[in-house]
């Protein structure tokens, strides 16, 4: 993929992909364009080459809400609950589009996430920042995705909340669901990433197994502080 | 009291409501209550030269059918032609404010251009529910007390149509799917949510609530187009008193600005007459304020919230 707002290109010929049932990481500094390739995954930018495929279909030039259809979701940074609505109600509206039973993904959800089970008449405005993600994780789950985009899911919580959402994550993963995030606790996220990415000014720097690129030491003196 | 009360509160719905979905405050839609009363209007003077009716309730309930759709039509017509444009060009809300200003102005110039300046009336049927004479013979109390069919129409009809709103936002998928894209565009986007459906939705709604509030306030006076215009400051002060973007709180807005207005502007010659001694009783009509100064009250109203409370009674946006 290339691409960028406007001029200068942002993205530089990088290349992602995560497999069915894989959590794959991107990390690297400020500035490497890691949202932005998540944002170009999911269609809020324009690509000047390359393509994205979804299960081998190219969906390069769909909106972003056709990608949704496809079975793709992602979870924003910031502002990913509906805080007036209860968490139940968020839950509903991942599934908007869905026509079937929504009701055992909801329950597959409340497995997931039992806190959230208690909580379900809460706005959601009213949790604290874990749960909160869990509903923004929850409500993406609602959509009956193939793919989970994640940008950022720990920003803000306290490391043993970071911790429980990692083990979370995993479990999502168990379901078939292929799992792609952005991480600033790079070391964190690697430990439990079948793929890591290190991006760097929009290139691929290094690609590996997340135990390869924890163990490498280049990567380790760069990014993940010695 | 409760009948304007209940009639400001539907009005301030429909301004909340596009405040909330479409993020900038509708300054057409009183003159899209205007729009909406003159086609009952003319439905109504239509239904009585065919003597069809609804005795004793008056005509103009029959024509209000015809006269919602014909304003949901003229509100999705304004939407498509004119905010449309700037919604695709994701405009500041202050331009959909001026260009809302520029709606009124049209609105207004076709519905004085169709039915005139002047006052109109159209209630018909029964007057009252209960006469004054006849509460005094009923209860043998020395004072009159009437109920206007007009008035027992606007607080039931109030009552069922905001009942039904709650209903619908509350327990519907259309509902919350508009409440969701309320709270959070973004997400509400990324859920699969079609911004474009959600936004007719609302106009369909607003149109309905603005025709209903229209009439039931013209059968209550009378029609005349410069009055809905008049209207404006004290809808968006019940609007924001409640706390603007929250339905709830322009239901109770709307009380609380017609109580103010009525309490402000009311004569307490009659009720001071019983309190005090009779050689005391005043020469004037003891108002605090003659009936002129009406709309300086929601004025006011609206100047202290803004001070001292931005987001409203209930909390709604900071404006």
């Amino acid at each position: 993929m290339s691409g960028g707002y406007g001029g200068a290109d942002i993205l530089r010929g990088c290349d992602i992909s995560v497999d069915k049932g894989e959590i794959a990481v991107i990390v690297g500094p400020n500035g490497a364009g890691k949202s932005t390739a998540m944002k170009a995954l999911l269609g809020m930018l324009h690509l000047r080459e390359g393509t994205v495929t979804l299960d081998g279909k190219d969906i390069t030039q769909m909106s972003p809400q056709d990608r949704v259809k496809e079975g793709m979701a992602m979870v924003p940074q910031t502002n990913n609950v509906f805080v007036s609505m209860t968490v139940q109600e968020n839950l509903e509206m991942g599934a908007f589009l869905r026509r079937d039973d929504i009701y055992r993904t909801m329950d597959l959800v409340f497995e997931l996430f039992p806190i959230l089970k208690d909580k379900r008449n809460q706005p959601a405005g009213e949790l604290s920042g874990g749960q909160r993600q869990q509903v923004a994780v929850g409500r993406a789950l609602m959509t009956g995705p193939q793919v989970l985009l994640l940008d950022e899911p720990t920003a803000g919580v306290s490391p043993i909340v970071m911790d429980e959402l990692f083990n979370r994550i995993l479990e999502v993963k168990q379901t078939g669901i292929a799992i792609l995030m952005v991480e600033q606790n790079a070391r964190q996220a690697l430990n439990i990433a079948d793929t890591g990415y290190v991006l760097v000014t929009g290139e691929n720097k290094f690609t590996d197994t997340g135990e390869a690129l924890l163990a490498d030491p280049e990567v380790r003196r760069a990014f993940l502080g010695g | 009291m409760l009948t304007y009360g209940s009639q400001l509160a539907l009005g301030a719905l429909g301004i909340t409501l596009i405040y909330g979905i479409l993020r900038f405050a509708n300054f057409a839609h009183g003159d899209l209550m205007a729009f909406g009363t003159m086609v009952t209007v003319l439905m109504t003077w239509w239904l009585q030269s065919i003597d069809v009716g609804l005795a004793p309730l008056p005509t103009a309930l029959l024509a209000l059918p015809v006269a919602i759709a014909i304003t949901i039509v003229m509100a999705l017509l304004i939407d498509k032609s004119v905010f449309k444009f700037y919604r695709k060009k994701r405009s500041a809300p202050a331009l959909f404010v001026i260009a809302s200003i520029g709606v009124m102005f049209v609105l207004n110039g076709i519905v004085r251009f169709i039915i005139g300046p002047n006052d109109q009336r159209f209630s018909d049927g029964e007057r009252f529910i209960i006469k004054a004479r006849a509460f005094k013979q009923m209860t043998g109390l020395n004072e009159g007390l009437a109920i206007k069919v007009s008035q027992g129409l606007t607080i039931s009809i109030a009552f069922l149509l905001v009942v039904a709103l709650f209903w619908f936002l509350q327990r519907t998928r259309t509902g919350k799917a508009m409440r969701a894209y309320s709270d959070n565009e973004d997400l509400a986007l990324l859920s699969g949510i079609d911004p474009e459906r959600v936004v007719m939705v609302t106009w369909i709604i607003t149109a309905t609530l603005a025709t209903i509030a229209g009439t039931l306030y013209g059968l209550d006076k009378s029609f005349k187009p410069f009055t809905y215009f008049q209207l404006l400051l004290p809808l968006f002060a019940a609007a924001i008193v409640g706390g603007i973007g929250n339905p709830l709180g322009a239901i109770l807005g709307g009380y609380v600005v017609a109580f103010s207005e009525v309490s402000i502007t009311y004569a307490y010659k009659k009720f001071l007459k019983y309190l005090v001694p009779e050689n005391w009783e005043p020469d004037g009509l003891v108002q605090f304020l003659s009936t002129d100064y009406k709309f300086a009250v929601s004025f006011i109203i609206l100047v202290l919230v803004l001070l001292i409370r931005p987001t409203g009674i209930l909390r709604g946006r900071v404006i």
